[in-house]
């Protein structure tokens, strides 16, 4: 049962086995939108993880109230306003990467790693699990298009953060920051994830034998 | 006339929604392994898409802006989005049996279409009247079919082809989509 695990058992798995982006497949419209740039996977990854974790909270917080027919209703509320608040804070403190993520922002509100875990965590487990969840899955997505980000930036434009990293005579391959590149990287980020698991699943397979 | 001729053209192919604003990815991957389902799950959202263009743009303009309300926008748009699409199931339910069991199982996934609600933000942004939203809604939501009955034609192919195992699947799904998108550029410069 998940609610008997604790705290850091539900973030790792949230961070690493459920990866939402390598494993679930979930949230893909901003992995691959906005990830030209590292400083952009960064801030669209923890603006999703603020209203993931709030969210989470609040639902798992509201799971005996919510009568269960109007519950995908009520989910859309809650996470809606959390997300009218994030874009307003954004907004005010943060106006150029505001600018960069744009209507992006407002799409948080149906970023479906938000909604499936609304629907299968936070509306059956306590508070405290919920919180895991929502901190352990919106890392584990800020560090997936953070890494995709960062890939993209560094053959696209030939930095890392901003910051030069490619030689002067490196030509910076456009298509990467076009949508052709974002498909094709992640494509190729999901096999590289695939052929580790796989091989990872063929080393433990392999020790049980040894031991047995 | 222009205007309307170039909103056609740019929302179904220059623009196109999967193809190059990455709106409607998750059933743009999720629902494309048959022909049959994405011809289905494409009818249903353009359905959708067409009303909630109209119905944002009458909430927009008769009740938030008045209100002076926009701060609301998102929760406003996403609350009409929600409640159209129960409508449009309980309308299709009735009407149709038919209709409603080939849709069924798709009609309760288009809330969280961000091709929808990006569609209501992008008319409220670069301020559309109301029959440019429409025609927008429309055939943004056309181009999105467009792209995935191509794409779910090539997976039906694609699942026959001896692919190796670690690209099996997504990987394979998105390097194809990439070359899809390749193939949508070229229709960069018609407006």
């Amino acid at each position: 049962m998940a609610d008997k695990k604790g705290f850091l058992p539900i973030l790792f798995n949230g961070l690493i086995t459920e990866n939402p982006t390598f494993t679930l497949m979930l949230g893909m419209c901003p992995t691959l939108a906005i990830t030209t740039a590292g400083m952009n996977g960064v801030g669209m990854g923890l603006a999703t993880t603020v209203v993931l974790v709030c969210s989470n909270l609040f639902v798992s917080l509201l799971r005996n109230v919510i009568p269960e027919k109007v519950r995908i209703p009520s989910f859309i509320v809650v996470i809606a306003s959390f997300v009218t608040i994030v874009e307003m804070l954004m907004k005010a403190y943060l106006p150029d990467l505001y600018s960069a993520l744009g209507m992006y922002i407002s799409l948080i509100v149906v970023n479906c790693i938000i909604f499936a875990r609304a629907e299968a965590f936070a509306f059956k487990n306590p508070p405290v699990a919920a919180l895991a969840d929502g901190i352990g899955m919106g890392l584990g997505f800020t560090a997936a298009i953070t890494i995709l980000s960062c890939i993209r930036e560094l053959f696209g434009s030939g930095t890392i953060f901003g910051a030069q990293v490619m030689p002067a005579s490196f030509q910076p391959m456009g298509i990467m920051l076009n949508v052709p590149g974002g498909f094709v990287t992640l494509g190729l980020l999901l096999a590289l994830v695939n052929g580790i698991k796989a091989a990872a699943a063929r080393r433990s397979a392999a020790r049980k034998e040894e031991l047995a | 006339m222009n205007t309307y001729l170039a909103i056609i053209v740019g929302s179904l192919l220059v623009n196109n929604f999967v193809m190059n604003k990455f709106l409607g990815i998750c059933p743009f991957l999720g629902v494309s392994k048959k022909f049959d389902t994405a011809l289905g799950m494409g009818m249903a959202v353009t359905f959708v898409m067409t009303l909630a263009s109209l119905i944002a743009w009458v909430v927009e303009h008769f009740v938030l802006v008045p209100l002076d309300l926009m701060y609301m926008r998102t929760i406003a748009f996403i609350l009409v989005i929600a409640v159209l699409v129960q409508m449009v199931e309980m309308a299709i339910k009735k009407l149709s049996q038919s209709l409603y069991q080939a849709l069924g199982v798709y009609l309760p996934l288009i809330t969280t279409n961000c091709a929808v609600l990006g569609v209501a933000i992008l008319n409220s942004d670069t301020v559309y009247n109301l029959a440019e939203s429409t025609l927008n809604g429309c055939f943004a939501a056309l181009g999105f079919t467009l792209a995935l009955v191509l794409f779910a034609c090539i997976r039906e192919r694609l699942a026959l082809a001896p692919m190796p195992k670690w690209m099996d699947g997504f990987p394979g799904a998105l390097i194809t989509a990439g070359l899809m998108a390749v193939a949508f550029a070229g229709f960069g410069g018609l407006i």
